[in-house]
């Protein structure tokens, strides 16, 4: 089984040459639960005028976070890939703010992974962003199965 | 009766060019994932060339889901934006006008956007298109397909309703 926690959510996320341009990092990991932070960058401005991120940094982070809980299910054996992903948009993130992100999969059928994702940014009353989807992924080999 | 004379060619094509590429230089982030444009007439396609940073799957290698996300998200607000100023732009009035400091219109808000993941995205540039399935007063509803060798192999697709500025 593999090991589940913070330094092994967080070297997910250093294998991902996308991730790591964003200094994207792990701030809390569970069994099949990931939280996680993008740091406020002024490159990934999606709208001048208001100094907002861009929507499509927000889907890097989501879908990041929901993978990492992919990951981090007990079921998970390694490799695995979005099927696919439905965002809400909330509101606008503050410009200046880091935005945390907190994916849960909530369900695992034999090779499909269903998440759900919520992020915030300074203001946690309200969430930017929720999402949704499902992933793809290879079973933990029948070996590596604790004894029943 | 008088006819107007048709406007020369080449002011015609400066003026969307000038247009278009002041939308999209104008976003950091479009600059920051290399996103350009190419246009015939009025229809834009996206191209995402690749780069090593967009990867998101080391082991394939794969670009990162979110990657595509985004890149489909920034060719459905550019199309949005575009097929809106077009007829701005069109109406007449163009010789009076400025272009290369006209202020452009404000940025339309995504609401939701679905994303299908058809295909790993391979390490080679991607394109897309997008198409306004409709657009009313205060929101629209935009599908985008992505391919890479095979306009007809989508190796993603989104649709995405957006809140259009007052």
């Amino acid at each position: 089984m593999p090991q589940i926690g913070k330094a092994e959510a967080q070297k997910f996320v250093d294998r991902l040459p996308h991730c790591r341009e964003l200094n994207i990092r792990v701030e809390d990991a569970a069994p099949a639960q990931v939280s996680m932070s993008l740091p406020y960058d002024a490159r990934l401005i999606g709208d001048p005028d208001t100094g907002v991120i861009h929507g499509g940094a927000v889907s890097v982070l989501m879908d990041t976070c929901a993978g990492a809980s992919v990951r981090m299910h007990p079921e998970n054996g390694g490799a695995l890939a979005t099927l696919d992903l439905r965002i809400d948009y909330m509101r606008a993130a503050k410009p200046g703010d880091s935005i945390l992100a907190e994916a849960k999969c909530f369900h695992v059928t034999r090779t499909v992974a269903f998440i759900r994702v919520r992020a915030w940014d300074s203001d946690t009353s309200v969430p930017v962003a929720t999402a949704s989807g499902a992933f793809t992924f290879t079973p933990i080999s029948k070996s590596e199965r604790p004894p029943a | 009766m008088s006819r107007q004379r048709p406007e020369p060619v080449q002011a015609i094509k400066e003026r969307r060019d000038s247009v278009l590429r002041r939308m999209t230089n104008s976003i950091p982030y479009i600059q920051f994932l290399g996103v350009e444009f190419e246009r015939r007439g009025d229809e834009l396609t996206a191209i995402l060339p690749y780069k090593d940073m967009l990867i998101g799957n080391p082991e394939l290698p794969a670009i990162h889901g979110g990657v595509t996300s985004a890149f489909l998200e920034v060719a459905s607000i550019t199309e949005l934006t575009w097929s809106n100023f077009w007829e701005v732009m069109e109406s007449g009035g163009g010789a009076e006008t400025d272009w290369s400091t006209e202020p452009l219109p404000p940025l339309p808000k995504t609401i939701d956007f679905t994303v299908d993941f058809l295909r790993p995205g391979l390490p080679r540039d991607a394109y897309a298109r997008a198409r306004v399935n409709r657009s009313g007063r205060r929101y629209a509803s935009v599908h985008v397909e992505a391919w890479q060798d095979n306009r007809s192999r989508l190796f993603a697709q989104a649709t995405g309703h957006f809140l259009m500025p007052e």
